[in-house]
């Protein structure tokens, strides 16, 4: 199903051109920059092997999604992903907070995509050497790169969706071949380069601290359900999307586990807790120029795929509610020429960098996870409310994930737990972030929802819900 | 759809204005606040290191000291981030109250869809008879 927007008069639809391997980049361009950076900060909350475990536990969760979200997304193919879910299976509130979810999680994580390669080409010409005329070191500043990037990308976006995942192909596959050369790089077959017995210290904070670091495990895979984003621009949703999403899980765990592996192998977990760019420091233990380069251009790439896919993403599900006048219809614009929701690329430009420019990267990172945190708990019960409404047989399924309703219940415990691992050391953000939700949530109910057309809040070709409807 | 199908307001240029600008302003609200109040970030105590001077004193082993001047750091300068641990003490009734609003919120959206949900399948399938 392609649903349209009018430009006009004349009905204009997105492109559907995607295949597997776009699914795949899609997810995991967005989510391999977790490994480059942030999910060190795992370590910080409760030592190296809390983060391991957190890492594995995450993991977990992450199984989870991946095995909800394929069956619901392969049944719910259209634009929007977990936002055309909610509105067809809980309703149009639910709708509403999901894409707000969408859009906070991916703005949040452009941002601190943008911050850190802002930083590491400050590094790099740090590590240059670059003295101005009276011998005074000079100090690149990482602030035009921050806002450079957004802008860049955001104009890629723009362009058109093709060329866009495209490039997110390749360079996402760059920086994942980065890190297993790293890997064979430090010979983690012999005790000679990483150092595990001499660097692991134990449980710091004790198992309070295993976990705490749930909060950062989660950067390890957050954003990974965004390949369902792009559901109504890939040509055959019910094979491409489950077979995306669960390669790309695999794909995530493994480079997770070697991430893990190098970095705490290498460096004292004290450093490694609050290191901006974890697997460039890790190259620069090696005393090779090729390997920095190497880990420099992964580093890169991997911000660069994982900016582009979030501003594909957010714009999206931005374009999606407006679309259905959830937010004004001027955003629901397809353009002309380049089919791209043009308007919502841009107006989130300049949310991204604000808080790119003037927000530090943990607490960038922690509204993020906390938006992901909240559309995985809606995914628990969405699924749930999916079955009982349209039980197996009534509806044509993509996919059915087996062993319904356990991989629910798990997920569900694990959110419970991460949300207690972020109230450790964050309760602040996460109340500020409830009362947000709670206010946008009131606002949309007793204000917003009247210019909202109820009967087409439902058009997939479903007979009609079982229960009390 | 039947003729008694919901038939909405045509919103204004001005009003999707105001609501594009509402919506701005909450989320910069929602996410500057904690950061400006300084109430953002995890509370941090600091661990009571006698000797900051030397590796032994910080309690750093041979391979972490390497480490550590691999990195470019003296003990003085990493004494900071060997020292510096997170608090993790909290208040009983600060996590109840967090529970119950983070519960509070999700049964306050489910109970809200479920209402507007009924009538979008009212006029996508017509009202229920039985």
């Amino acid at each position: 199903m392609s649903q349209t927007t009018a430009i006009h008069g004349e009905k204009i639809s997105l492109l559907r051109v995607l295949g597997p391997g776009h699914v795949w980049a899609l997810g995991v361009g967005i989510v391999l920059v977790g490994e480059y950076m942030g999910w060190n900060f795992s370590v910080g909350k409760g030592g190296a092997i809390a983060a391991l475990i957190a890492c594995w536990v995450a993991g977990l969760l992450y199984t989870c999604v991946a095995m909800i979200d394929s069956e619901v997304t392969s049944t719910v193919a259209a634009a929007g992903g977990q936002y055309a879910q909610a509105k067809h299976i809980v309703g149009p509130l639910m709708a509403f907070n999901v894409g707000l979810f969408l859009v906070f999680a991916y703005t949040m994580l452009e941002a601190a995509n943008a911050i850190t390669l802002g930083y590491l080409v400050q590094t790099v010409g740090g590590m240059a050497g670059a003295t101005d005329a009276a011998g005074e070191a000079l100090v690149l500043h990482d602030k035009p790169f921050i806002v450079l990037t957004i802008m860049f990308l955001a104009w890629l976006n723009y362009r058109g969706v093709y060329a866009t995942l495209t490039f997110n192909l390749v360079i996402t596959a760059i920086a994942f071949i980065a890190i297993i050369i790293l890997f064979f790089a430090v010979k983690p077959w012999t005790g000679e380069v990483l150092k595990h017995n001499e660097l692991l210290t134990g449980l710091p904070y004790d198992w309070i601290g295993v976990i705490a670091a749930l909060h950062f495990g989660l950067w390890y895979y957050l954003g990974i359900e965004g390949t369902c984003q792009a559901a109504e621009e890939v040509r055959s949703p019910a094979r491409s999307l489950p077979l995306g999403t669960m390669t790309g899980i695999m794909t995530l765990l493994i480079a997770a586990t070697m991430t893990w592996y190098i970095c705490a192998g290498l460096m004292p977990w004290e450093y490694l807790g609050q290191a901006v760019t974890p697997l460039f420091d890790a190259a620069r233990f090696m005393d090779s120029m090729p390997l920095m380069v190497l880990l420099f251009i992964g580093t890169i790439f991997s911000t660069l795929a994982s900016a582009n896919g979030c501003i594909n993403d957010a714009s999206r599900a931005w374009f999606s509610m407006a679309r259905d006048r959830y937010l004004p219809q001027w955003f629901g614009a397809v353009h002309p020429k380049y089919r791209t929701p043009y308007r919502a690329i841009v107006f989130l430009v300049p949310v991204a960098v604000l808080f790119a420019y003037y927000a530090p990267l943990d607490q960038v990172i922690t509204f993020s996870i906390l938006s992901g945190l909240l559309g995985y708990t809606f995914m628990t019960f969405n699924v749930i409310m999916f079955r009982r409404k349209w039980p197996l047989g009534t509806i044509q399924r993509g996919y059915v994930h087996p062993m319904h309703p356990l991989p629910a219940l798990v997920l569900l415990v694990l959110c419970g737990a991460t949300y207690f691992a972020v109230f450790l050391g964050y309760g602040t953000q996460l109340m500020a972030m409830m009362l947000f939700f709670i206010i946008a949530s009131l606002w949309f109910h007793f204000h917003r929802y009247r210019y909202v057309r109820r009967g087409d809040q439902f058009s997939m070709p479903w007979p009609r819900p079982q229960g009390d409807y | 759809m039947s003729n008694g199908d919901y038939i909405p307001p045509r919103q204004s240029a001005l009003g999707q204005f105001f609501d594009s600008m509402f919506l701005l302003a909450l989320v910069f609200a929602a996410l500057f606040a904690p950061i400006y109040l300084g109430l953002a970030g995890g509370g941090k105590t600091e661990l009571a290191i006698a000797d900051k001077t030397t590796w032994t004193g910080l309690g750093q082993n041979p391979v972490m000291q390497a480490g550590w001047e691999k990195l470019g750091y003296t003990p003085e300068t990493a004494a900071p981030l060997i020292a510096s641990r997170f608090d993790y003490s909290f208040d009983l009734i600060a996590l109840g109250v967090t529970a119950l609003v983070v519960i509070g919120y999700f049964l306050l959206v489910v109970a809200f869809s479920k209402s507007e949900y009924r009538e979008v399948i009212a006029e996508r399938f017509g009202r229920k008879t039985d």
